[in-house]
């Protein structure tokens, strides 16, 4: 779950809708979004999040607002993620949705067809908000039948994180961004072979409760996918899919990694944290865990390896959404079209918190720290990143992926039985959204 | 944690009815057949006793009886993402009654409340140990007993994750001392039951100790002394004084613990966590009410499934106060 807490974790459809322009004006009542409040407005706002690793530049962000509009209060509702969606879920059942709060792309489809979420078309149409400035990938995530939702607050993909001392103790050469899954697979058996009297692993990754950083991108990198481009089928029974999961499953296997057992009870992040694994397939949500790292000079970032098919890695980014039934609907637009701005996600980056969605300014991120390399996760942006997965009950399908997945990659049963009884299971669950 | 605001209530009406504090505990808890002079004298006493229950039942309509009437009824629909309840009759119990969670979820359930039992005996000697005339700082230990029950389960779990952790926890580095490779206790399936077990019936067992020295307090000394006058041993005065009548208190302490089994989340949440591989073989019946209900969204379902919590407790703590006439002495 550590990966779905950092910032912008899951999803990030794309080019799911590329038809459809972002934020066209409303024709349909459902897309008359409100428009911002003038600067002496007063009023009090509540703002979801579920990161606390972010909470001192939100608290930046709303100070600065508070010179702009000073009438304007803004309390901070701060909600670990294994709550947060719950807690959402009953405030939306409820009516009583925070004025301004966090969304993800498995959610957003959900709240945008129940109504629960305000559409951007009175800010766009005001002028106070340019989509144009954030990935297309993003928009098009937070776009439900024509009408946009949420404003990108930061992106993510996936990198090969590394521990240069512990590839140079089992005298490894170190990755490189041209690695393919072979060479990926030898350095980890190699390192775990060497290094195993300390107790140190060739590679670690989450498998037992989200994909992003592991069979997510692994089954991209094989040619396979998780779900169909309109997002009615399920993927996991092609092959290729596959033979993206068997990738894990043979690691765990052959001793690469520790078992789904050992990664649960002492997770991923810290495995590579503390220099006991020699590799991690993470996010750039990492970088703020990793900087504090007492090991943090050792490590480094590459991309991803290149699979039997191409290159690959998943990219989602979180948005800012206002409430539909927010009683403060201006100032809460006023809000958001500031946590939007350029300002803001420029302090948000040189902070160091999350890899900040306005275009341009992304560097003070890389910069935040400078001897991860981390301009890796722009460059995948750039070259080689695939929409998350997702479709209007996201929910209901994650929840199978993690009680099926786990028994393959534990090699309790074979991938491929899994791999079929899930995408059986996970077509019933699209049929009926 | 509510149980230890109602326990002491109840425990005094169960552990010494005889002193008939209020009459509302003794007609509760006290066997039915000897309550006929409480009932004569209601007739007596006309209205006055029900406007004097009157704001506790309104709690309990409000708060209990009312919501156990709606999850009945929600029981039997299906619900919407955000709301609005589809009747679907008993589709959610045909479900339930083929969903092979539900068998390994109510096994474990009773496993663990089994083993969380297995506190009382302990409880039993360390309560008559700290009873024991003479002995010093006994106030300490009492607290120190309690402790665990009315600390955080959260914060429990958290210090016995550490301990249970496979690769670097005290426990398993404990074991290789003595040549033993331990498991990942936690997230290995049959044995995060057992760590779980423990870790309850370590934070029961100051509760258990707090109602049973209470009762052993509650003993008349005249007894004891009459027993050794006649010149019953120790362990014979144990047997045939202390254990007969400390039962009030044993089987007050029998029906919480077990009420509390049957309710096994929080710690079972805190301790193995999302995303654990052994969940699935571990869940209790409560937890599979949460993933059914706060996870996959299905709260129709997940109403079924409470009203099938109830009933089982329901059903075992009648059948304890039934059988309590043939062990429990009132004295």
């Amino acid at each position: 779950m550590k990966h779905l807490l950092r910032s912008a974790s899951l999803a990030g459809v794309a080019a799911v809708a590329l038809t459809l322009s972002a934020c066209a004006g409303g024709d349909d009542a459902a897309e008359d979004g409100a428009a911002v409040a003038p600067t002496d407005a007063q009023a009090e706002l509540t703002y979801a999040i579920w990161d606390e690793n972010q909470k001192p530049a939100i608290d930046q962000n709303i100070k600065d607002f508070n010179e702009q509009y000073p009438d304007i209060k803004v309390t901070v509702d701060l909600t670990p993620y294994q709550q947060y969606f719950t807690k959402l879920q009953t405030q939306g059942e409820s009516r009583t949705l925070p004025d301004v709060f966090w969304m993800n792309g498995p959610n957003v489809q959900l709240y945008a067809a129940n109504d629960l979420l305000e559409p951007l078309t009175g800010l766009v149409e005001g002028g106070d908000l340019d989509p144009s400035k954030y990935p297309d990938a993003l928009n098009q995530l937070y776009t439900y039948e024509d009408a946009q939702y949420g404003v990108p607050k930061d992106f993510d993909t996936v990198a090969l994180w590394y521990n240069k001392a512990l590839f140079e103790q089992a005298g490894v050469d170190l990755p490189t961004d041209d690695w393919t899954w072979d060479d990926f697979n030898a350095a980890a058996g190699t390192i775990s072979d060497k290094l195993s009297d300390q107790g140190v692993y060739g590679v670690v990754t989450e498998l037992n409760s989200a994909g992003q950083s592991s069979y997510y991108d692994s089954i991209l990198q094989a040619g396979g996918h998780v779900i169909s481009e309109d997002g009615t089928t399920s993927g996991y029974d092609d092959p290729a899919s596959i033979e993206g999961l068997q990738l894990w499953a043979d690691l765990v296997a052959d001793g690469s990694a520790p078992t789904l057992e050992q990664m649960s009870d002492t997770k991923p992040n810290v495995w590579f944290n503390s220099g006991k694994a020699a590799m991690f397939w993470s996010g750039n949500w990492s970088v703020a865990e990793m900087k504090d790292s007492p090991n943090k000079d050792d490590f480094g970032t590459v991309r991803l390896p290149e699979g039997p098919e191409q290159r690959a890695t998943v990219i989602h980014g979180l948005a800012n959404v206002v409430a539909a039934d927010s009683e403060n609907k201006e100032a809460a637009n006023a809000f958001l079209a500031y946590l939007g701005s350029e300002e803001a996600q420029r302090t948000q980056a040189e902070m160091g918190v999350a890899n900040p969605a306005y275009t341009g300014t992304q560097q003070a991120f890389v910069d935040s720290v400078p001897s991860f390399g981390i301009d890796v996760f722009l460059e995948s942006a750039d070259e080689m990143s695939f929409p998350y997965p997702i479709s209007k009950n996201t929910a209901a399908w994650n929840a199978l992926e993690n009680e099926l997945l786990p028994q393959a990659f534990s090699g309790d049963r074979p991938v491929e039985e899994v791999a079929r009884e899930l995408a059986d299971a996970m077509n019933e669950e699209l049929a009926k959204e | 944690m509510t149980s230890v605001d109602r326990s002491p209530r109840a425990g005094d009406g169960l552990a010494s009815p005889a002193r008939g504090s209020t009459r509302r505990a003794a007609a509760r808890t006290g066997p039915p057949r000897k309550a006929p002079a409480g009932g004569a004298r209601r007739g007596h006493d006309g209205w006055w006793p029900v406007l004097f229950v009157l704001p506790t039942m309104f709690g309990v309509v409000l708060f209990y009886l009312w919501p156990i009437v709606q999850t009945g009824w929600f029981s039997f629909t299906e619900w919407g993402a955000f709301g609005g309840q589809t009747w679907v009759g008993t589709e959610n119990y045909v479900r339930l009654a083929s969903d092979p969670d539900l068998g390994t979820a109510i096994v474990n359930t009773l496993v663990y409340t089994g083993i969380v039992l297995l506190g009382i005996p302990i409880a039993m000697v360390v309560a008559s140990l700290l009873s024991r005339p003479g002995m010093r700082f006994t106030a300490f230990y009492r607290v120190l007993y309690f402790m665990p029950y009315v600390a955080m389960p959260t914060a429990v779990a958290m210090v016995w994750r550490l301990i249970f952790n496979g690769d670097f926890g005290v426990l398993n580095w404990a074991l290789g001392l003595v040549g033993v490779d331990g498991p990942a206790w936690t997230s290995t399936p049959g044995f995060a039951l057992v760590a779980v077990s423990i870790v309850g019936l370590w934070t029961s067992l100051g509760f258990a100790i707090i109602i049973l020295s209470a009762g052993l307090k509650n003993i008349p000394s005249e007894l004891f002394e009459a027993a050794s006058l006649d010149g019953a041993s120790p362990w014979r005065q144990f047997r045939s004084v202390t254990v007969p009548l400390l039962t009030p208190s044993v089987f007050f302490v029998t029906v919480i613990t077990v009420i509390n089994g049957f309710q096994l989340f929080d710690l079972l949440y805190a301790l193995m966590g999302q995303g654990n591989p052994a969940i699935q073989e571990t869940q209790s019946l409560v937890y599979l009410f949460y993933n059914e209900a706060f996870l996959r969204n299905d709260k129709g379902f997940a109403a079924a499934i409470a009203m099938v919590i109830l009933l089982i407790v329901g059903a075992v703590t009648l059948l304890q106060f039934r059988m309590q006439r043939r062990w429990v002495t009132y004295a």
